[in-house]
């Protein structure tokens, strides 16, 4: 966020470095059950981001002091691997992925019913394998079908979604480029169902009506989003191809 | 997931009642759901460090330090100074603290802290070039909880930026030139709100933290742009809650500032 550029990101037509309109998603793709081995899992393709994730769970929490008498403990890893971006990340948690984990975790115990295990945890990996911006918000939409897939009783089926300001322009989901040099970034996660929102952050430069503006898009696109997260879990039973 | 910053247990009649005071429109310590625990800071309290802001924000206390000393810039900021933020919960601070590396909730302040400054160009840190590429000022902003009593977002994000507005730069001791004030372009200032029901409280304490469904920090500046948010714990916010959160923050945040600027100007005569 912040970087100095020349780059002009809006053209004159208004539309973005990628062709997109402002209020545009860049192209998703879902799908679920992508891993033998764990409880529930999903994968994600959104913009250029690649990202895995997988549930384990619930099961008996360990270590011991870990658990809670009322409750499972959702505990989210957010992970990069080294090669997912251009310099080389040094392999393992840093500050900026502990501090990632820590919200998502927050955000998905607000619609998992954890009361029903008590004592247990619930893992959920989030294995970044290329980033191109969005990468918790794209995770977090792709954790929580992994989460459905693996059974977890939800009161809502979780969809992040980030959008920012660029060029002093308020645009849905942001890319690479748009995320090194705009002005703004918000990424949120809402429950489609009530349109509470579990997980929100903002790091920028905006006044009130931007930012509502930004919020307003992520409301609206949360929605399509969400409608590909449902048909996506629909198809797994069916059988068909990826829902793009 | 276990919250160490709020893990006090509150007993259930404690729940209830501060449930019952919402009610009635009041907080367990009489204050209303906009008003501010007293705030007090003392500039310069470690004249050692380039900065510091030693801050009282109810029972709630944290001494921010402010060290700058010459260092490599980043590769793609030649140009540029650095900045970076870390925060200690030292065991002295609460029976729930532990020694140890930064757990995550140490992480998460200090990086709302952080956001919080850079993301609002708080500190000029084109100035802070020595020799472009080679030598910058490094400006570590690091913080200190000695009581915890709710709320450190905003008592260590307070006296961040009051740490920075007294801290100068000690060119001098490097042989680099005269000692000069840390260029400081703005304010921002973070108000964090907890929900408790459906009621949702300024600058939480601790037992309004201990009960809290879902917490949100908003950052602002003097300009009323809003610089940063983090929204925590495993409840939710409906939008319409985070609009009222926002504008409140906005109120909230001008009048800590009169408080952050004034002091300074007392440290000046």
């Amino acid at each position: 966020m912040g970087m100095k550029t020349d780059m002009r990101l809006i053209d004159d037509n208004g539309l973005r470095i990628d062709g997109r309109l402002p209020n545009q998603l860049r192209p998703i793709k879902m799908q679920v059950g992508v891993l033998k081995r764990a409880d529930g899992s999903a994968y994600i393709e959104w913009g250029g981001n690649k990202i895995i994730t997988a549930v384990y769970g619930p099961h008996e929490a360990y270590p011991k002091h870990m658990q809670d008498p009322n409750r499972a403990v959702v505990r989210a890893r957010y992970n990069m691997a080294s090669f997912s971006v251009d310099e080389r990340k040094r392999p393992g948690p840093d500050r900026r992925s502990v501090e990632l984990s820590k919200v998502i975790s927050e955000a998905l115990t607000s619609v998992i019913f954890g009361d029903k295990f008590p004592r247990t945890s619930i893992e959920v990996y989030i294995e970044v394998l290329q980033a191109d911006a969005g990468t918790r918000v794209a995770g977090i939409t792709a954790a929580s079908l992994a989460l459905a897939d693996a059974g977890i009783p939800m009161r809502d089926i979780i969809v992040g979604c980030a959008a920012g300001k660029v060029d002093g322009v308020v645009v849905l989901d942001l890319n690479k480029e748009e995320d090194n040099y705009g002005e703004a970034d918000v990424p949120m996660a809402i429950l489609p169902r009530t349109g509470e929102i579990a997980l929100l952050q903002m790091d920028g430069n905006m006044t009130y009506e931007e930012l509502t503006a930004a919020m307003d898009m992520i409301t609206e696109a949360a929605k399509k989003i969400h409608q590909m997260q449902v048909d996506t879990l629909k198809s797994k039973y069916r059988g068909d191809e990826d829902v793009e | 997931m276990s919250n160490k910053f709020s893990e006090g247990v509150v007993a259930e009649s404690k729940r209830d009642y501060i449930k019952k005071l919402a009610l009635k429109g009041t907080r367990i310590d009489g204050r209303n759901f906009d008003e501010v625990r007293p705030l007090k800071i003392t500039m310069g309290f470690v004249t050692r460090a380039e900065g510091s802001a030693l801050v009282e924000l109810g029972d709630t206390r944290v001494l921010v330090g402010v060290k700058i000393e010459p260092g490599q810039p980043f590769p793609d900021t030649p140009n540029m100074g650095i900045m970076t933020t870390n925060a200690e919960l030292v065991p002295l601070a609460s029976p729930t603290f532990e020694p140890g590396p930064p757990g995550e909730e140490a992480v998460e302040l200090a990086r709302v802290v952080d956001r919080g400054i850079r993301e609002s160009h708080a500190i000029d840190l084109e100035k802070l070039v020595i020799e472009e590429g080679e030598k910058v000022w490094v400006v570590f902003i690091d913080i200190h909880i000695l009581d915890y009593n709710g709320n450190l977002f905003d008592a260590c994000g307070i006296g961040a930026i009051a740490a920075l507005n007294n801290a100068i730069v000690p060119a001098s001791r490097y042989n680099l030139g005269d000692d000069f004030k840390l260029p400081v372009l703005h304010y921002p200032v973070p108000v964090t709100f907890a929900k408790i029901g459906e009621w949702i409280v300024a600058d939480p304490n601790l037992d309004e933290e201990s009960i809290a469904s879902a917490r949100l920090t908003v950052t602002t500046n003097e300009e009323g742009m809003i610089n940063a948010m983090q929204k925590g714990l495993r409840g939710t916010f409906t939008y319409d809650e985070v609009k009222k959160v926002i504008n409140r923050s906005l109120n909230i945040g001008q009048q800590i500032r009169k408080n952050i600027l004034g002091d300074t100007d007392d440290e000046k005569n």
